[in-house]
């Protein structure tokens, strides 16, 4: 393997690499051990504490930099004759064009979203570039390898979308917990302190024709003057108390189903809290709004613990008080943060209450959180496998071995005694409307579908095409671009609201 | 639970990998005590794995200075010369190892640790050793087997474009989960003696034939005296020479053996750095899980080629009849 022939085409090799972080900092490390003189670096990210268990070229003192740049800035310390170009974007930018995509050999995914993923696999076959994609959770991991026309692409086997729940769980018959944490975040969180121009459901249920939208508003506004903690009891008796009596007015929904039952306030905390933890100035030595908790105001030490029905009462209202007395300037423009500390516990407290009304386990702080935030779970040791499998198919890719091309599985418990399974890459799948030429059929009612559904619910949510350009024949009848003239722009905006049928072409 | 809570800092910066084994795990690893003798490029990708981790404290121990060889796949060395003097290997690894995590006491020792006591190795959870003779392989082994303490005891060898490690972790007992039931396990391992000296022919058919030629080239290091790692192509005659005799002793068929295996793993004495890293990571993996007691150990062998991508897992054990 290390013949003269491998050690200059890695020497004189370009390579791409997307993404900085878990995997990231593994393969920049063994790509420059390996020999790699030329690569450059994507990540739009900035370094948090929570990377530094597994992305070891980034330190304490760097956390709020770019990932991209202090990577570069580690791994030359070890190997300064090397060119690593980093670029503290987002791989989404136009600048990162075909063009661009075509400048280098290969390009080696360590990215964590498949929106991005799905981007640089068409970005790869657009400029015939060869493509190793690779993902790991907790223990396991893969590696892929994508040549356009000779392997499958990214996207020939379809790839699972994030999950969604049915409205009507959320808002009124959830039966697992992220159910309640989805309402907590989504609803709850975003009527009180978020964009409250936005639609919300929360006070819609599945039975309410006619809807109190009126009453509503009134409802989740604090009065002026209102003191705060009857405030906080008067929303808490609302959504745990009055809207779940509603709710069980309903009989149809519950003859399968077991009844919520319905919590207030003076039941779940009899008492008013006395000012004793009252003041603000007990929330540590700092004034920094992001160091305020309502589990350090209450005495609560450990996220790990399961909090009883009166101790998350006690954290919801404890937590709503902090942010209208230390936050109030972010009231109204809030959208929920995994690492804002206040937020992700106003989330667990009321997820909690919903769950116990529900009959559905609690859980603690840190499950929450990790729900909530959709955190990944992540080890360094899966990481590094991957890396030095990733470098090993680019060096293959590198040298046109394409009989050795391998997708290899990085198992958590070994299958056939193996821990690390290679399998030979798929040939392209002939129906993929991604890199087959194969045209894709759709059935429409032209009479009653205008373009706009066409773009929007198709072309860009099923397709993920981001700026599709809409053709029949030689005939443009959309685009979307920031160099267009404004009739061009007022002729597309006319052409989404017309019917299929409407269109007439010489 | 037995003993404190992990501060605030830790549960912070350990977040993501809590989520995977737990806080009571990550508990047991900050009062664990690992023991470093040899360090070539897997064990120091291990070695920033375990302390990345967070383990209690790490101790290094290699006399050697730095030599060209260690630099091309050691990233802990730092590049400039001027920072060699007077300095071992491990001195200079630990250097650069303390700053990836703070909350680690990491160390470095001198000496000929085959040479030292029971009680030294007694202060240890773990003991990892690697480029080192298989005389001394077998006689830490050894040492670690004595003590009445239970210290886990791991290789890791790389020639080239493979790897193995051996795992021994005498007489474990775990609890494994299975459908919200937990199950006690207990796995008895051999030493390293033990198991290479199970009969070639006793082995399945299917057996890992890297397994066989890594006995070869360490027979013919211990009997050429060569230092390990030391074998280079100009040997490969005599080494498939001794393929030969040993296969025939073994009643092995020789193309058990391939000769184009046993030409890869010696043509090169310098690492290949993603097996340094495939290496380093399961190794890293195996320690966590022992001082963990959490997941399904490995036994006794894994064995990773990079020329056809399998990393896999042989259970070697003497059969009794």
């Amino acid at each position: 393997m290390a013949s003269q022939q491998q050690l200059s085409a890695v020497k004189g090799a370009k390579v791409l690499m997307v993404g900085a972080g878990g995997i990231g900092c593994e393969l920049l490390k063994t790509l420059a051990l390996s020999g790699f003189q030329d690569i450059h670096i994507i990540d739009m990210d900035t370094i948090e504490v929570s990377n530094l268990n597994r992305q070891f070229l980034f330190r304490r003192s760097h956390v709020g930099l770019s990932k991209a740049k202090v990577a570069r800035d580690a791994v030359l310390r070890f190997r300064p004759n090397i060119n690593i170009t980093p670029y503290h974007a987002n791989v989404k930018d136009p600048d990162f064009n075909v063009d661009f995509f075509k400048k280098f050999n290969v390009v080696l995914n360590g990215l964590d979203n498949l929106d991005a993923r799905r981007h640089v696999n068409r970005l790869c076959l657009a400029a015939d570039v060869p493509l190793v994609e690779s993902g790991t959770t907790g223990f396991l991991g893969q590696v892929t390898v994508h040549l356009k026309g000779k392997t499958e692409c990214y996207e020939c086997q379809p790839k699972p979308a994030p999950k969604t729940y049915p409205v009507c769980t959320i808002t009124s018959t959830p039966s697992k917990f992220v159910h309640c944490i989805v309402w907590a975040k989504d609803l709850l969180f975003a009527k009180l302190f978020g964009d409250t121009t936005q639609d919300n459901d929360l006070n819609v249920r599945s039975s309410d024709a006619a809807g109190s939208s009126e009453n509503s508003k009134d409802v989740f506004e604090r009065r002026k003057d209102e003191d705060i903690e009857d405030y906080g009891r008067r929303i808490f008796d609302h959504v745990f108390g009055y809207n779940i009596e509603m709710a069980l007015s309903n009989e149809d929904t519950w003859k399968n189903r077991n009844r919520p039952r319905p919590i207030y306030s003076k039941d779940a905390l009899p008492e008013k809290s006395i000012k004793q933890n009252g003041s603000v100035e007990k929330n540590g030595s700092t004034d920094d709004p992001s160091s305020v908790s309502a589990m350090a105001s209450l005495g609560m030490r450990s996220p790990q613990d399961v909090w009883s029905l009166m101790e998350n009462s006690k954290v919801f209202l404890e937590a709503l008080k902090l942010f209208f007395t230390t936050r109030e300037k972010e009231i109204g423009s809030l959208s929920f943060d995994k690492d804002d500390q206040l937020a992700v516990e106003f989330v667990t407290a009321a997820a909690n209450i919903r769950a116990s009304s529900f009959g559905i386990p609690l859980h603690s702080l840190f499950e929450a959180k990790g729900i909530a935030g959709n955190i990944v779970h992540a080890v360094a040791t899966t990481n590094a496998v991957i890396a030095g499998l990733i470098v090993i198919e680019a060096i293959k890719v590198l040298q046109n071995d394409t009989k050795n091309y391998r997708m290899t599985y990085c198992l958590e418990y070994p299958t056939k005694n193996m821990l690390l399974m290679p399998v030979e890459p798929f040939e392209p799948n002939k129906s993929c409307y991604v890199c087959s030429e194969t045209p894709l059929s759709l059935e429409i009612n032209t009479y009653q579908s205008k373009l706009r559904d066409f773009v929007e619910k198709i072309v860009k949510a099923k397709l993920g095409m981001h700026s599709p350009i809409i053709m029949h024949g030689s005939a443009l009848l959309y685009e979307v671009g920031d160099d267009l003239e404004e009739d061009m722009v007022a002729n597309y905006a006319a052409n989404l609201e017309k019917v299929y049928a409407s269109f007439s072409f010489i | 639970m037995e003993g404190e809570e992990l501060t605030e800092q830790e549960t912070a910066l350990y977040d993501r990998q809590i989520r995977v084994w737990g806080a009571d795990a990550q508990r047991r690893l900050t009062r664990a005590a690992i023991l470093v003798y040899g360090i070539n490029g897997a064990v120091a990708e291990f070695c920033k794995n375990i302390v990345l981790a967070g383990v209690g404290s790490l101790t290094l121990v290699d006399d050697r200075g730095v030599t060209e060889e260690a630099l091309s796949a050691n990233f802990l060395i730092p590049p400039d010369e001027t920072l060699y003097e007077g300095k071992s290997l491990a001195e200079l690894c630990s250097d650069s190892l303390k700053d990836f995590n703070p909350m680690v006491r990491v160390s470095a020792e001198r000496g000929d640790i085959s040479g030292f006591s029971g009680d030294f190795y007694s202060k240890f959870d773990v003991v990892v050793v690697s480029c080192c003779t298989l005389t001394t392989k077998k006689l830490i082994n050894d040492k670690c087997r004595r003590l009445s303490k239970r210290v886990a005891f791991y290789s890791a060898d790389c020639r080239y474009s493979s790897g193995e490690i051996f795992v021994d972790l005498h007489s474990y007992k775990y609890t494994k989960n299975k459908l919200d039931e937990a199950i006690e396990c207990e796995l008895q391992y051999p030493s390293f003696e033990e198991a290479t000296a199970v009969s070639w022919s006793k082995l399945p058919r299917k057996m890992s034939k890297l397994y066989f030629a890594m006995r070869v080239i360490e027979k013919f290091e211990e009997k050429e005296g060569r230092s390990p790692g030391g074998v280079s192509i100009t040997d490969l005659p005599a080494v498939l020479k001794l393929k030969n005799e040993l296969c025939e002793a073994q009643s092995l068929k020789e193309s058990q053996i391939p000769d184009a295996l046993l030409e890869r793993l010696v043509s090169s004495q310098i690492e290949f750095p993603p097996v340094c890293a495939i290496l380093g990571g399961v190794l890293g993996q195996e320690v966590i899980k022992a001082i963990s007691g959490k997941g399904d150990p490995l036994k006794n062998f894994f064995l990773f080629d990079a020329f056809d991508g399998k990393g896999v897992i042989e259970d070697i054990s003497s059969r009794d009849a």
